[in-house]
């Protein structure tokens, strides 16, 4: 059910607005709607959460060079690709992978041009190692600015440092509306809206584009790579950048000037045997009981 | 941990992304269900082949007409993945692929392949493979069905086939018959007036997979119906080394399905105060099982290796399919001996493997032919008559 709001201006003033969007378009790029969407997703490698994740002694970063620690498309960034894909299918367009990452980040990028998409930019730099979220937003909108887009779609979060920022900085930083955490995106012309679940029903947010948007899981069912598509994969485009072909200050990435710091790191202990309530007519009792002294309840 | 030779790490970055996508498949839409299907003897292949034809694995080693035109290993691999899940998966696969499509895409007209090729891909129709009959199944070129051609050019089909994957299902069926000119293959689709098929019931194994009986009263086929482009029992043995090598890499994933189910449950079933897997005499049925499915699998890596550099023969396909079904079988025993009492039930996949792995040692030449032939190539006998 939708809730009665008014729609809500969804980020900034519409002046503010369009002052930013003049200068994503500084490219001299602009809509070109009747050709279809320009869609960007960005994706990231993240270590298999069904391996055990290691951390680096030395610097407090996952390896994710390591050969053994199987390097995985991050699961939610597979409904930000199925999105792309259906947007492109009823509107037409181009669906472009974005990924920052190391060498090995290479596989995902595989898998994402597998599932159907039509090309990728891998930005790659030693300079790159450590970035933090701030960081990584700075790095992203360069390259975003460099290819162009009328659309960047992301997941919800990563499933390594899950600090679900991204989104907001990169559409901050490239002065578009950000519409966050959708379980229903519609493109219509070049309007964009979209659904975000609450707890009274949902929120429907619209902007125009270009925009930033981020799924949920509730998004969509993403399709399985056809068969025919991980073959054609290996030869669609692939664009590696390093940061002095997107204009990236190096003074700004890195971990060095990281904003945040890992100050520890602790494998997590083995789950706590759980408690077995015998329900002996006052089991209700006790469960309740057990709930409050966890403050649940 | 079952891969310790790692020989996935010989794959190609798609040959592990097709491993992933298969994988991934089976464990989401077949792996709920199969224990059901089994045990209430239905196979749901209207509602299947179009998923398996979105993905691409019907006829997914073919080139053209819809066909995802992958390498043999590549082919190998998913085969291994469907079954993984059960051989049921795996039997409807191959013999859409590699005994319906094939012969039509290999042997068949221009006409043939346009008419149907695309269909068989994409799941819309479904395809069987007609040659074992009530009384000839190990010597197939005793055949009786026969087809006799009209001066007007049709051809008149009668006889009877038994044993047929997908029979009462299929839209179209390669039926082998004698003619006047030799063994040929007919494209029939299962329309035709006096064709008829009938579902055999009460198996104990493949129970998810259906098997009829083909019946051909004066099935009347147009001239064109004939496979041009061959003639012979050569016809439908090749179609078998297709479809063989399909199997000599699908055991070893329910090989695999079996091994690990059997360390899961040795690592947490307790007994005399330990888990069972602790126990030096499970630990050597572990480490036996664990060494035949890898031996399996290199078998297998080996062949798929051959096959796509072209160099791979028909004796090297019994090979491997003798000795992999063989060592697949042996792990599924051992597994069940493991799960104890639960090693009868449907909750585990073991039993359901072990009696599916007994069609699998039959169907597509028995043991007894497989160590004929290579017999045969060992001394330059023939021993089969
Ligand atoms: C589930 C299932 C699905 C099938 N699907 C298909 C299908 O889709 N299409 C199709 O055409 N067929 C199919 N078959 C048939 C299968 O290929 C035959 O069952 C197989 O070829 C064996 O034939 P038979 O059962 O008549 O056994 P027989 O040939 O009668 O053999 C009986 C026994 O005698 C042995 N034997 C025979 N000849 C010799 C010899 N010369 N020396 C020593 N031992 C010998 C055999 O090895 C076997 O142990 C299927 C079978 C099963 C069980």
């Amino acid at each position: 059910m939708e809730h009665a709001r008014p729609a809500r201006a969804p980020l900034g003033d519409g002046a503010r607005r369009g002052e930013r969007q003049a200068r994503v378009n500084t490219g001299g790029r602009r809509l070109t709607m009747k050709s279809g969407i320009n869609i960007v997703v960005c994706v990231k490698q993240v270590p298999d959460t069904a391996t055990v994740r290691k951390l680096r002694a030395e610097d407090s970063t996952i390896d994710r060079e390591d050969p053994n620690s199987s390097g995985v498309l991050n699961e939610l960034d597979e409904y930000a690709i199925e999105e792309g894909l259906r947007l492109k299918e009823a509107h037409g367009g181009e669906v472009t992978i974005l990924t920052m990452g190391p060498a090995k980040a290479a596989e995902t990028i595989r898998k994402a041009l597998a599932m159907g998409t039509d090309k990728a930019v891998h930005l790659m730099d030693p300079a790159l190692h450590g970035s933090d979220a701030v960081q990584t937003s700075y790095a992203m909108a360069q390259t975003l600015k460099k290819i162009g887009f009328d659309l960047v779609i992301l997941g919800s979060e990563s499933t390594d440092a899950r600090t679900g920022l991204l989104a907001a900085m990169l559409a901050e930083r490239l002065g578009v509306p950000q519409l966050s955490l959708a379980n229903k995106v519609v493109v219509d012309g070049s309007a964009i809206s979209i659904h975000r679940v609450t707890d009274y029903g949902y929120d429907r947010v619209e902007s125009s584009l270009p925009a930033v948007v981020s799924v949920v899981e509730k998004t969509n069912e993403p399709r399985y790579p056809r068969l025919k598509e991980i073959m054609a994969a290996k030869k669609k485009p692939v664009t590696t950048f390093g940061i002095a072909d997107v204009e990236i200050d190096p003074g700004r990435i890195g971990l060095a000037g990281a904003y945040t710091e890992v100050a520890e790191f602790a494998v997590a202990p083995p789950r706590a045997a759980g408690v077995v309530v015998k329900d002996e007519g006052d089991g209700g009792v006790k469960v309740a009981d057990f709930l409050t002294s966890k403050k649940f309840i | 941990m079952t891969d310790l030779l790692r020989i996935d790490d010989e794959f190609t970055h798609e040959q592990q992304l097709i491993r992933d996508t298969v994988r991934a498949f089976v464990d989401d839409q077949v792996a709920p269900h199969i224990s059901e299907w089994f045990e209430s003897g239905v196979f749901p292949s209207r509602e299947l082949a179009p998923a398996l034809g979105e993905l691409g694995l019907l006829g997914m080693h073919l080139e053209g007409y819809g066909c995802a035109g992958l390498d043999a290993t590549s082919y190998g691999i998913a085969c291994r993945e469907l079954e993984a899940g059960d051989s049921g998966l795996r039997s409807f696969v191959s013999v859409q692929g590699s005994l319906a499509m094939f012969p039509i895409w290999k042997y068949g007209s221009e006409e043939q392949k346009t008419t149907w090729l695309p269909r068989l891909a994409s799941g819309e129709a479904i395809g069987c493979f007609g040659l074992t009959e009530p009384d000839q199944g190990s010597d197939p070129g005793a055949m009786r069905t026969y087809a006799k051609q009209e001066a007007s050019g049709d051809w008149v089909l009668n006889g009877a086939k038994m044993w047929i994957t997908n029979g009462s299902v299929a839209d179209v069926a390669v039926v082998w018959a004698g003619t006047e000119g030799g063994i040929r293959g007919f494209v029939v689709p299962t329309d035709t007036p006096g064709f008829s098929a009938v579902e055999m019931h009460r198996k104990l194994s493949l129970r998810a997979s259906v098997t009829s009986s083909l019946y051909l009263d004066d099935v009347r086929l147009p001239a064109d119906a004939v496979l041009p482009h061959v003639s012979g029992l050569k016809g439908p043995l090749s179609c078998l080394t297709e479809a063989r090598f399909g199997i000599l890499w699908g055991v070893t994933g329910a090989a695999r399905s079996c091994l690990s189910a059997a360390i899961d449950y040795a690592k947490t079933r307790v007994q005399f105060d330990r888990p069972i897997g602790a126990f030096q005499l499970t630990q050597e049925k572990l480490a036996w099982m664990a060494v035949a499915t890898e031996q399996a699998g290199l078998t297998a890596l080996h062949l798929g290796r051959l096959k796509d550099t072209g160099r791979l023969t028909p004796q090297q396909v019994s090979f491997g399919k003798l000795a992999n079904v063989r060592a697949a079988l042996d792990i599924a025993r051992q597994a069940r001996t493991i799960l104890g009492a639960n090693g009868i039930t449907l909750e585990y996949p073991v039993i359901r493997h072990m009696n599916n792995l007994e069609s699998v040692l039959t169907y597509e030449g028995t043991q007894e032919i497989h160590l004929l032939t290579l017999g045969r190539a060992l001394t330059g006998l023939d021993a089969f008559r």
